[in-house]
């Protein structure tokens, strides 16, 4: 190639290029405005001992960071998040596998499972701590039980069972757990459903001649066109699970004891309750980190499965 | 099909910036609040204002008070706060907003007239608002805003399911309490309903028995860090939870119930005592007209020291120091004080007035939580209080006591813990 | 007669359906006990245990439309919901596309800047971003308010977008780029309706998040006018007292539009794999 026709070529290339850049700068100016700066200013005032009112933070260096490394509540508030974030991992994305699944192929009543199925997340979770409050009530009134879920135990034979589900130290976060998921399957089983529905025909078909079983169909050909997909599943429940709080406070108020507590709870406890706002940005950037890190730890772990 | 959608896209982008927020008119004055149950009220007196005045008033509700709280101090930091707002926190919060130059000091206006205004308003209402010469705040003495209401939080107790327990008279003394929850447990029926599930009303039901068991000044000198919280005296007051538990004297989940629902579960006569706050009339009221309940102070511990409540004034108003219409600001807030709509106020929303001579014809229990009215006391009239953090580890455990995880004296060393770190961390950073 | 194979596929059927069954009457049952309590009153709500009450009162519906002045905060969230989403799948479905195929500086690190944006929650970031929105003057409008919703949604859309559009074949964008078409071209022609069940997906999660939202509608407005359905609802929950029935008429109304949106938007995740472009 001649120097001329390299440099026209040159030139082209940087053409498209930025023509390409185009594409994206929408999105970079609004992330670049209303998520950079908030950000930069929490960085910023995390470093700071402030009580989100006087005019002048004081300045502190890293030590909220050190008292945040020794805040046990902290950590143990970061532990039952986590705890919620597994049993919606397996609990509930195991069941929105297992539906969409059942509703990948040609059966009846198939419109009506997508409806009923997404009815969960369309409720706030206002609504929905209220109404399973109610249906987790533990009180007596009249020899009868008031909630529900005890009613229903009691009178059909299991009183054993009946419980305080949600001011008994070893029931509450499961039950919190059980009523996130439940509100949170819908969107695993769309998204699933969505990816299902992608996968072509005609590599069922191909496995189907070749003789596979359905196990081996689902192992050799559904799970790895799903991995996308399922990757993208899992972070989103990860992310959205880690941040539930609106639930619980629905649900047990401030909270049962510390048994209750996740790291967004602290966050707004230490915000409004304590009055230390550099505090609470300390929070937030360091469970932003951590929920990177985690992520990232995923993404890795999908891209090594996705070699073998 | 998409190009139908396009078009819908562009003319919803055309409406949306079209319309933008009314910009403020001069003569408008705006209040910021979060009392919902009240806001009808409020627009009420608004226009009546206008018709007497010509000055316009807006009310914008923003609740649940948690965010309401953060609206504030978002407003604070952007400086958009608005004329007339309330301040929903402790004393050092107020304080803090003070400090930062947005409260106006009122006491010029209270003072004038021979202190006309001020006189006419219940001592104890306006004590709150009060900063004092050499507070622990380092805020200058004055009065930093209007109270509208009074209330005080006491126990209630429903006469109908006493009677069938076949309790005849109130308990005196907690013992007697305690006998009355176990008779009450034979027959089905729930002890002691109350909010614990917020912190504060833990806090406030403990403070008001370590002020019956120790007396103000050693509470103050425990807050100051002179007593630990492992002495005799506060391992009673924690005590006083675990005694609760073992008489089995307290409503399933109590720790876990926002005072909304403890309200509600005494109101469909679910629990025999509550342990509530004026307001709790209202509620009351409109859930089950036919409710037959009475107040009482709580029983008492100590026979030798006085039963303490909280009370002063409910809701304040405080007025903006930058704002250019604070004389217009000051008389409204001075009108809506004034008799005839505090009594309208106290029939509409049946709370406690904050003018001592509105209270003409007053609901029989509201009057009858109005005459223990002496006896109340405020953390925000303490000289000193405790630090956040303590409380929490304090409220915290006696959540724990009552679930039956920890034991008084367990729950007093790790608050004890937990007190000398702060003090510590006080001293590190007196240090210049 | 019935074959051993019959037998088994039957049982398998029944066994698949009463799974669906039963998972399906758990999510029924709160939104049929919404419903039962809207058409009840305040007394009677709590102690008739009936599953269909004997007085059906409608007029709940009413009161609760009239006195949450549903009608303007309804005209509001649609405003809301149709600006911040038809923004949304524009914005990041041109960004997908270019993380997808195309090729520019930075490219990467742009990517994973809007990966990590989304990893990084920002609890609390609402009162900076208030603060922010009044420095530009953007505060109490609601061209603020749906800039910043659009950019709540934007990083996870960004990200099922690309993952959607790495998984779709080249062969027809290359026809059309030798048939000469410019790249807004493609994106628009045949990069977008090859997308359509991840665009179904991400109309709904963010309608969702539109129309549910209500604490920064809260911070960032103070204009009543401009406050969306979320608002009209808070205020049957007043502090102490709650006038249950009335709630539940109230969140009943709000929870229809939703429940459309998702209505329609499900049939287009199903409806284009029969239209076989690609699978043909």
């Amino acid at each position: 190639m001649n120097s001329l026709a390299q440099k026209k070529s040159g030139l082209y290339n940087l053409r498209d290029k930025s023509e390409n850049f185009l594409f994206i700068l929408p999105a970079v100016a609004i992330f670049a405005i209303f998520y950079i700066y908030p950000f930069y200013k929490i960085f910023n005032l995390s470093l700071h001992e402030w009580n989100g009112i006087s005019l002048n933070p004081t300045f502190i260096g890293l030590a909220n960071f050190q008292e945040l490394l020794r805040d046990k509540i902290w950590w143990s508030s970061m532990g039952h998040a986590a705890y919620i974030t597994l049993m919606a991992l397996t609990f509930q994305n195991t069941l929105a596998f297992a539906l969409a699944l059942a509703c990948d192929r040609e059966i009846r009543l198939k419109r009506f499972y997508r409806v009923v199925f997404f009815l969960p997340p369309v409720l706030s979770e206002i609504v929905v701590g209220l109404i399973w409050r109610w249906i987790l009530d533990a009180g007596i009134q009249n020899g009868q039980q008031l909630g529900l879920l005890n009613h229903l135990l009691s009178s059909t034979g299991l009183p054993h069972l009946v419980n305080n589900w949600l001011s008994n130290p070893q029931t509450a976060l499961t039950t919190i757990a059980l009523v996130h998921s439940w509100k949170g399957f819908g969107w695993g089983f769309i998204m699933l459903l969505a990816g299902l529905q992608t996968i072509d025909h005609q590599l069922y078909e191909a496995a189907r001649v070749d003789g596979a079983g359905p196990w081996s169909v689902f192992k050799n050909v559904t799970l790895p066109m799903m991995i996308p997909v399922i990757l993208v599943v899992v972070i989103l429940t990860i992310l959205g699970s880690m941040q539930v709080f609106v639930l619980i406070l629905a649900m047990v108020s401030q909270g049962l004891v510390y048994h209750t507590e996740v790291p967004v709870t602290r966050i707004l406890a230490a915000m409004t309750s304590s009055g230390r706002f550099g505090y609470a940005c300390a929070m937030g950037v360091m469970f932003g980190a951590i929920l990177v890190a985690v992520s990232f730890a995923m993404k890795t772990l999908t891209d090594r499965m996705k070699q073998l | 099909m998409k190009t139908r959608v396009f078009w819908l896209l562009i003319f919803t982008l055309v409406i949306a910036m079209g319309c933008g927020g009314a910009s403020r008119d001069d003569n408008t004055l705006i209040v910021w609040h979060w009392m919902t149950d009240r806001h009808a009220a409020f627009e009420e007196l608004a226009a009546r204002y206008e018709a007497q005045t010509g000055v316009k008033v807006r009310f914008e509700l923003y609740a649940p008070s948690d965010i309401y709280s953060q609206k504030i101090i978002a407003a604070a930091q952007a400086r958009t706060l608005p004329d007339i707002f309330g301040i929903l926190d402790k004393k050092k919060v107020v304080a803090a907003f003070i400090e930062s130059g947005f409260v106006l000091d009122l006491q010029s206006y209270f003072a004038a007239d021979e202190r006309a205004w001020e006189r006419r308003l219940f001592p104890k209402a306006m004590s709150v608002n009060r900063f004092e010469a050499k507070n622990s705040y380092g805020i200058a003495p004055g009065i930093y805003g209007v109270p509208i209401d009074v209330t005080n939080i006491q126990m209630i107790y429903n006469k109908k399911l006493l009677k069938k327990a076949g309790i005849a008279k109130i308990p005196q003394t907690f013992d007697e309490f305690l006998e009355m929850a176990k008779l009450l447990r034979i027959h089905g029926i729930s002890g002691l309903v109350s909010g614990w599930g917020e912190m504060w009303m833990i806090d406030c039901f403990a403070s008001n028995y370590a002020f019956n068991i120790m007396g103000q000044d050693k509470v103050m000198a425990t807050f100051r860090g002179e007593v630990p919280y492992t002495d005799a005296d506060w391992i009673k007051v924690l005590d006083v939870f675990r005694r609760l538990r073992d008489a089995g004297a307290l409503a399933q989940g109590i720790v876990t119930k926002a005072n909304k629902y403890a309200e509600q579960d005494f109101a469909l006569g679910r629990a025999a005592f509550a342990f509530n706050g004026s307001w709790c009339v209202n509620v009351y009221d409109d859930m089950n007209p036919d409710l037959d309940y009475a107040v009482m102070m709580p029983p008492l511990v100590n026979p030798q020291r006085p039963m303490s409540i909280w009370g002063g004034a409910g809701s304040s108003f405080h007025v903006l120091a930058t704002s250019p219409n604070k004389d217009m600001a000051v008389a409204f807030l001075k009108w809506l004080t004034a008799e005839d709509q505090q009594t309208f106020l106290a029939e509409r929303t049946k709370n406690l007035p904050a003018n001592r001579y509105a209270a003409k014809t007053v609901h029989p229990v509201l009057a009858a939580f109005a005459a223990n009215m002496d006896h109340t006391t405020h953390p925000t009239i303490w000289p000193v209080n405790e630090q956040f953090v303590v409380t929490e580890v304090f409220d915290k455990g006696i959540q724990a006591i009552i679930i039956g995880e920890r034991t008084p004296q367990e729950v007093a060393l790790e608050v004890q813990k937990v007190k000398q770190r702060e003090m510590e961390k006080r001293r590190l950073r007196a240090r210049p | 007669m019935l074959n051993r194979y019959q037998i088994k596929s039957a049982a398998k059927t029944a066994g698949v359906h009463f799974f669906l069954m039963a998972v399906a009457v758990t999510c029924l049952f709160p939104i049929f006990w919404m419903v039962r309590s809207s058409l009840m009153t305040q007394d009677t709500i709590f102690s008739d245990k009936s599953l269909i009450p004997a007085q059906l009162h409608f007029q709940n519906y009413w009161t609760a439309w009239v006195e949450g002045n549903f009608g303007m905060y309804l005209l509001n969230s649609i405003i809301y919901t149709v600006a911040v989403v038809g923004g949304i799948v524009i914005i990041s479905s041109l960004a997908a596309y270019a993380f997808s195929r195309l090729q520019f500086p930075g490219k990467n690190f742009f990517f994973y800047l809007f990966v990590a944006a989304m990893m990084i929650p920002l609890p609390g970031g609402f009162v900076p971003l208030v603060v922010l929105m009044n420095k530009l003057r953007l505060a109490n409008t609601r061209i603020g308010y749906i800039l910043c919703m659009i950019n709540v949604g934007l990083a996870l859309s960004i990200l099922l977008l690309k993952t959607f559009f790495d998984k779709i074949h080249h062969d027809l964008e290359d026809a059309a780029r030798i048939d000469g078409c410019t790249k807004l071209g493609i994106w628009w022609h045949v990069a977008l309706p090859l997308a359509r069940p991840a665009l179904a997906v991400i109309v709904i999660f963010n309608s969702l998040n539109v129309w549910n939202e209500y604490i920064l509608a809260l911070l960032l407005l103070n204009n009543q006018s401009l406050m969306p359905l979320q608002r009209g609802v808070m205020v049957f929950q007043g502090a102490h007292s709650v006038d249950y029935p009335v709630l539940m008429a109230g969140l009943t109304i709000a929870a229809l539009p939703i429940i459309i949106i998702y209505l329609i938007m499900q049939k287009q995740i199903i409806k284009d794999l029969s239209s076989g472009a690609i699978f043909g």
